[in-house]
């Protein structure tokens, strides 16, 4: 029932929608709407980020979107070295880049704020 | 190894620490725990898939995870506070450029992935999410680095315009989606080379006619950009953390371009369209209006205002970036504050190169936030201000946005410094600000300009009120 629900499930069976319980639906559908709620949540969240911290959280979500680092680890994750691999694992550099700076840079940033003493 | 379940679970514990990560923004002292949590949960999503059974290169990841992490960590620790918004820019182009790596291995090897149907081909939504990932990660890392440029000032500020650029681009368009529904009839590598290749052509050519004064909407457009992409390959890999992550960052930058250019009384559709300001005064709006009377005095006058005043408020903009000058600012205010003079500062939506530009560099010059006021907070208490001090900001004070409907900036919300019994200006010269325009509030009665540099100007300040 946890068709696609994880990388680990996909990798490890193999992607078979089509052999889906006809009443489950389709593991796109449920990832479209995990997207569109997760949207609704974004938009309520950051409507309530204050606007001095704007550039703070530009910054770290920055190093969020480097989340897509998952997919580059499983891309390089093979022993056997293609292009594919080679890919991957400069992926996996780039998007160490952005989470290492975006998180540093957000903290000392955040570090900076201070009230009146 | 965890169970698949176990997997589903960790990712999903990921995801609300990624979501408490922006929770946390909604004020200072929470931010810093938020910002903990974020970093959690990157931590929580990486260690769980470095422990799929499909990884197996550990030397290879660690290597590329520790110099990119060094890299990433040097950059953060040295980057100067005014080099942010090219910092930014400069990570939306590594997130671009990763997604596309990742497309691109995606397609060389879906059995690794996943995603291929019996033969080793792709599924065919698989196909379209692919099409999807790797065109918004293109056109991300393209652009993000000419916007990078630009800020950085390796490239003009200043528009690149010429004739037939918005057929050019919907031609191109339209070759770049053709080939994306060619490859997904049939997924080959010429139509997604073709389609890659455009893909990158076109964040170039969508971003170079864009002036340096609306870099604020396309660092945020960006900022979104870069989110859609990591949704895109959350898709393509069927991973729902990666989708919500990337959905986040998507609303995120898509709210802060509409903030943004609410600010700007403009529509995201006509920032896009660009050509619009640049950094060289533009001819039109010079030449006759400069003859006009203007008072000039020089710091001592300025310092005589101040400490005299009992209320000073103070407007930065990106001329205090410029010339660095925060710091010796912070010195001014506190010369001030000694004195018994109550200080604000009131901060444009637009101040700077991207949102919240001044109240970083403000906050790295030790100014308390509690101090720093957003444009609708402060606007009514200029009428009560002895004396406003503006600094390396023009357009966002121009009264001529309320009071002349003919003003291309007609109707842009402004910070009300004409209201205030005196109005002290520094500002090199009298050249017109990005949007092109002369700024009536320098020839106002109660208005002095004191031309200099932001910060040469501060130490003046200092000199003469010490």
């Amino acid at each position: 029932m946890s068709d696609a629900l994880s990388v680990g499930d996909v990798v490890g069976q193999g992607a078979h929608a089509g052999h889906a319980v006809a009443q489950s639906a389709d593991p796109f559908v449920m990832s479209f709407s995990i997207f569109i709620l997760a949207i609704f949540i974004g938009y309520h969240v950051v409507w309530n980020v204050t606007p001095a911290l704007h550039t703070p959280l530009m910054s770290v979500t920055n190093a969020i979107s480097s989340i897509v680092i998952v997919g580059a680890i499983i891309a390089g994750g093979p022993l056997e070295m293609n292009l594919a691999t080679v890919l991957g694992l400069i992926a996996v550099g780039l998007a160490s880049v952005n989470i290492f700076g975006g998180f540093m840079v957000t903290q000392r940033m955040l570090a900076m704020f201070k009230k009146r003493s | 190894m965890l169970s698949a379940n176990m997997v589903a679970l960790a990712y999903l514990a990921a995801s609300v620490l990624i979501i408490l990560a922006l929770k946390g923004l909604a004020s200072p002292e929470s931010s810093r725990r938020g910002n903990a949590f974020g970093m959690v949960g990157l931590f929580i999503a990486v260690v769980v898939t470095l422990q799929l059974s499909s990884v197996q290169n550990y030397a290879w990841i660690f290597a590329a995870i520790a110099i990119g992490g060094l890299i990433g960590a040097v950059t953060a620790k040295k980057v100067p506070m005014t080099h942010m918004p090219q910092t930014v820019a400069f990570m939306h182009a590594l997130v671009g450029l990763a997604a596309v790596f990742i497309a691109v291995s995606a397609f060389a090897n879906p059995v690794g992935y996943g995603i291929a149907d019996g033969v080793g081909s792709l599924h065919v939504t698989s196909r379209i999410e692919l099409f999807l990932g790797t065109f918004i990660g293109a056109i991300t890392f393209t652009a993000s680095l000419i916007a990078f440029g630009k800020l950085h000032g390796l490239l003009s500020g200043s528009p690149v315009t010429f004739v037939g650029q918005h057929l050019l681009n919907l031609l191109l368009g339209i070759v770049m989606i053709i080939a994306g529904v060619m490859f997904c009839i049939e997924p080959s590598w010429m139509p997604f080379l073709i389609m890659l290749g455009v893909a990158m052509l076109l964040g170039v050519l969508l971003i170079i006619p864009i002036g340096g004064a609306d870099m604020p909407v396309i660092v945020s457009m960006l900022n979104s950009y870069s989110g859609w992409a990591a949704a895109g390959i959350g898709f393509t890999l069927g991973n729902n953390m990666l989708i919500v992550a990337g959905a986040l960052v998507g609303s995120s930058g898509a709210i802060l371009s509409y903030i943004m250019c609410k600010a700007m009384n403009r529509s995201l559709f006509h920032v896009l369209l660009g050509g619009f300001g640049g950094d060289a005064p533009t001819a039109a709006a010079s030449g006759a209006q400069e003859d006009r009377p203007f008072k000039s005095g020089a710091a001592e006058d300025a310092a005589f205002l101040l400490k005299n005043a009992r209320s000073v408020v103070i407007v930065p903009g990106y001329g205090l970036a410029v010339a660095r000058a925060q710091h010796a600012l912070k010195e001014v205010v506190d010369l001030l504050l000694k004195q018994g003079v109550q200080v604000k500062f009131a901060i444009h939506p637009v101040a700077g190169r991207m949102p919240g530009h001044m109240n970083v560099l403000l906050a790295e010059a030790d100014v308390p936030y509690d101090i720093v006021y957003e444009m609708d907070e402060i606007n009514p208490e200029f009428a009560d201000t002895d004396v406003v001090l503006v600094i390396g900001a023009n357009d966002v004070t121009n009264p001529s946005a309320k009071t002349d409907p003919s003003s291309p900036i007609y109707g842009m919300p402004i910070l009300e410094v004409s209201k205030a019994a005196h109005v002290l200006i520094i500002k090199r010269s009298l050249s017109v600000g990005y949007a092109g325009l002369d700024n009536d509030l320098f020839y106002m009665d109660k208005s002095m300009m004191i031309f200099d540099d932001a910060k040469k100007a501060c130490e003046s300040l200092i000199q003469v009120l010490e």
